[in-house]
């Protein structure tokens, strides 16, 4: 959250909700319709995400705006907005840089990438370039310790970062290139970003394809199976086996477990669902659960080093 | 001691996320079965498990579904609600980012699952905004989890309905702590509120509210379809289940490494490879920055709930941080409190000026200007911020603190006496490998 110290957010006019159109409004009603009725208010939250993805930062007039929408007060309004982190009282950038500096990814490196980006853009914390291309700030955890020190662009994680690479990204970004996020989707403008956060994913924001993973994801199960290590097996109950693809029908044997047999015995209630019976399944089918499964270097269709996708 | 991959092992699959993949897998098996369960045979299923909370106070998950006040038919009743918890933002805290973002239906099978025991239609994940690549996964698993009628009216004809409703924050830690997720998730500041009454009874909307981490309710799909047992043996006496290692910092390999509760240090560094520059083990945090330090003397410590607890520190969110001899402890904690100097809340005057206090202090320190009475100074604010605010931020701030100077109140002193850091020669070329 914003230091309350400092907080401080421009109020210099009363702002003009009427600058947002008739498309804006639209989304914002969805917004709050999958609130429960009567509790429209959760849907705060995203509607400043909202306002952001039309002005870039929060203004008076998306302060008003949401007061509007939400029948509260502009103050009412303004606080919740000092409160985060995420809402900008500036102009952001294009590409917003946010630097993790906290204990783990600084003393790995993370400060030291920091100052170098500050030089090469020649602005400090919070500020953007002149040209309006690239915000830099520093960033507390961003919960990807395990692939310090990283940095993300737009909230997209940039993993594994040296002072070399992190300058190449940005680089890039000032030349207008969009180099390739090591584990998230390609990346967009901040205001498109912003109305993703909102909660508006279209099927191309919402990237299907794109990375999910890299090495430390997957340094435990890789070890595991080296080492040929398994949690205990169980077996599972498949009188109501669900949709299966042939290749999941080969499953090892375990043993079924005494446990189950403390269960009570209960008469499935009649589905209308959809499902059929998986043909060719063993009396006793088990479990794939028992095993580590394969991993993404047997699958040359999905690549788990992220260093493949990378663009730098 | 060995790995025992369940809530990891997809990771590394063939694009786990996708629903497919996930159904191939067994995924959804666990609803099913659930299904043809009694709603509080599943809480009597999840209580014997013994499942304790993944987000680090380890409360018993069972119990707070069991807290969930159940009215006989015809009694009137508010609408009962599922929050999650995916505020993850605790310094060295890295498991339900890569758990959403690979394995988003492992957290959704056990959220209608807890929806169904608990009597709820709606369910709110709160996940951080920064997280975007995880709240993509998630909204993209909602959407075709409700594609396949699992989520929506009628679950698989069960007559139960369920809807999930994915939420982003703005940025702020606090919102991790469970009332002030609450009062975010009601479109205010993110403060915390006063316990009791809990969220059990007025929780979201004043209305009964379970409200648990990722990693909780995605173990619930197993522990339905292995049985109470199963769960309690994969792990010692009360702690049972599997735990995520997150280990970080100066290890050779870090990463997810998923073991045994009670798995010990000394086996975590072994997994993941070793130290990585040939330094040796100086200190740790066993489960994130508001646990406190460890030092060597406790490498053949078990890391499960109770132990960690009897050694004076918390197994937290099994985040473990590894620093090395030439990491300077003086700077870490400085970083840290920078951090809870940041996140506070503000509305406890503990917390609030207390960690302003240390911030000040640290500086002094780094800057070669700290005095010996800094240290008291630290001590004393330390006790005057414990217990004395309304959540647990400010007492997690003070942990590192205060168990930074008892374990290398040396170092503090170095840089009292020597102006400064005396690790700066070796810090200079972190940032060039």
């Amino acid at each position: 959250m914003t230091n309350f110290r400092t907080s401080v957010i421009n109020l210099d006019r009363p702002g003009d909700p009427s600058v947002f159109g008739e498309q804006t409004r639209a989304a914002a009603a969805e917004l709050i319709s999958r609130y429960p009725a009567g509790q429209g208010r959760s849907a705060l939250l995203p509607l400043l995400h909202l306002v952001q993805s039309e002005q870039g930062y929060v203004t008076p007039d998306g302060i008003a705006f949401c007061a509007d929408l939400l029948d509260l007060t502009k103050a009412q309004v303004a606080a919740v907005v000092t409160f985060y982190t995420m809402y900008k009282r500036t102009p952001t950038g294009e590409y917003l840089v946010s630097v993790c500096t906290n204990t783990l990814c600084g003393m790995l490196g993370g400060d030291e990438i920091f100052a170098a980006l500050k030089e090469q853009l020649g602005v400090g914390n919070n500020q953007t370039t002149p040209d309006g291309m690239v915000t830099i700030e520093h960033a507390e955890c961003l919960a990807a310790c395990d692939y310090a020190p990283v940095l993300t662009v737009n909230y997209e994680f940039f993993d594994n970062q040296t002072i070399g690479s992190a300058r190449n990204i940005v680089s890039q970004l000032q030349s207008g290139e969009r180099p390739m996020p090591t584990r998230g989707a390609p990346l967009c403008s901040f205001k498109q970003m912003e109305r993703q956060i909102a909660g508006l994913w279209d099927e191309q924001a919402l990237a299907p394809d794109a990375n999910s993973s890299g090495v430390p994801t997957e340094a435990g199960v890789k070890l595991a199976i080296e080492r040929g290590d398994t949690a205990p097996s169980y077996s599972i109950d498949t009188s109501a086996p669900a949709e299966r693809t042939p290749a999941a029908e080969t499953v090892k044997a375990a043993p079924a477990r005494p446990a189950e047999d403390e269960k009570p015995a209960r008469p499935r209630p009649k589905r209308t669902t959809t499902r059929r019976p998986s043909k060719g399944q063993a009396e006793q089918p088990t479990s794939e659960h028992d095993a580590p499964l394969e991993t993404a270097e047997s699958d040359p269709a999905n690549p788990a080093d992220p260093g493949t996708e990378k663009g730098d | 001691m060995s790995l025992t991959p369940v809530l990891t092992k997809r990771f590394g699959t063939a694009q786990p996320w996708k629903i497919e993949n996930y159904e191939r897998l067994d995924g959804y098996a666990g609803l099913r079965q659930a299904l043809t369960l009694l709603p509080d045979e599943l809480i009597a299923l999840v209580k014997d498990s013994n499942l304790r909370g993944r987000g680090g106070a380890g409360f018993p998950t069972g119990m707070k579904w069991q807290f969930i006040p159940q009215p006989k038919a015809g009694e009137p009743s508010k609408p009962h609600y599922v929050v999650i918890n995916a505020d993850e933002g605790e310094p060295g805290t890295c498991r339900d980012l890569p758990l959403m973002m690979n394995d988003p239906h492992s957290m959704i099978e056990g959220i209608i699952i807890a929806c169904y025991a608990v009597r709820a239609e709606y369910a709110f994940v709160y996940i951080r905004g920064e997280a975007v690549h995880a709240i993509r996964r998630v909204v993209g698993a909602v959407n075709e989890a409700r594609a396949k009628g699992y989520l929506g009216k009628n679950v698989l004809g069960s007559g139960f309905d369920c809807e999930i409703v994915v939420h982003a924050g703005a940025g702020a830690y606090i919102c991790g702590e469970e009332t002030a997720l609450l009062d975010s998730l009601e479109g205010r500041r993110g403060q915390p509120r006063l316990k009791p009454p809990f969220p059990a009874t007025n929780g979201l909307y004043d209305a009964p509210t379970v409200v648990n981490n990722v990693g909780t309710l995605a173990s619930v799909p197993y522990i339905v379809l292995g049985g109470a047992d199963w769960y309690k043996a994969l792990g010692p006496e009360g702690s049972p289940g599997t735990s995520i290692y997150s280990l970080s910092g100066r290890v050779a390999n870090p990463g997810q490494y998923e073991a045994p509760m009670g798995t010990t240090l000394r086996e975590l560094i072994g997994l993941a490879g070793g130290m990585s520059r040939g330094k040796d083990l100086k200190f740790w945090t066993p489960g994130g920055a508001s646990c406190p330090l460890l030092t060597t003397e406790h490498l053949d410590l078990p890391l499960d709930f109770d132990s960690v607890v009897k050694a004076g520190s918390m197994n937290g969110t099994s985040a473990v941080m590894i620093f090395d001899e030439d990491d300077c402890v003086v700077r870490a904690v400085k970083k840290w409190s920078e951090f809870f100097e940041h996140e506070s809340c503000g509305k406890c005057t503990p917390c609030r000026e207390g960690t302003y206090w240390y911030v000040g202090i640290y500086d002094r320190l780094e800057n070669g200007e700290g005095t010996e009475e800094d240290l008291d100074t630290l001590l004393d604010l330390s006790d005057n911020i414990l217990g004395r605010s309304f959540c647990a931020l400010g007492d997690g701030a003070t942990s590192s603190v205060s168990s930074s100077i008892k374990y290398f109140r040396d170092e503090y002193l170095a840089h009292v006496e020597g102006h400064g850091c005396p690790h700066t020669a070796t810090r200079t070329l972190a940032g060039a490998h």
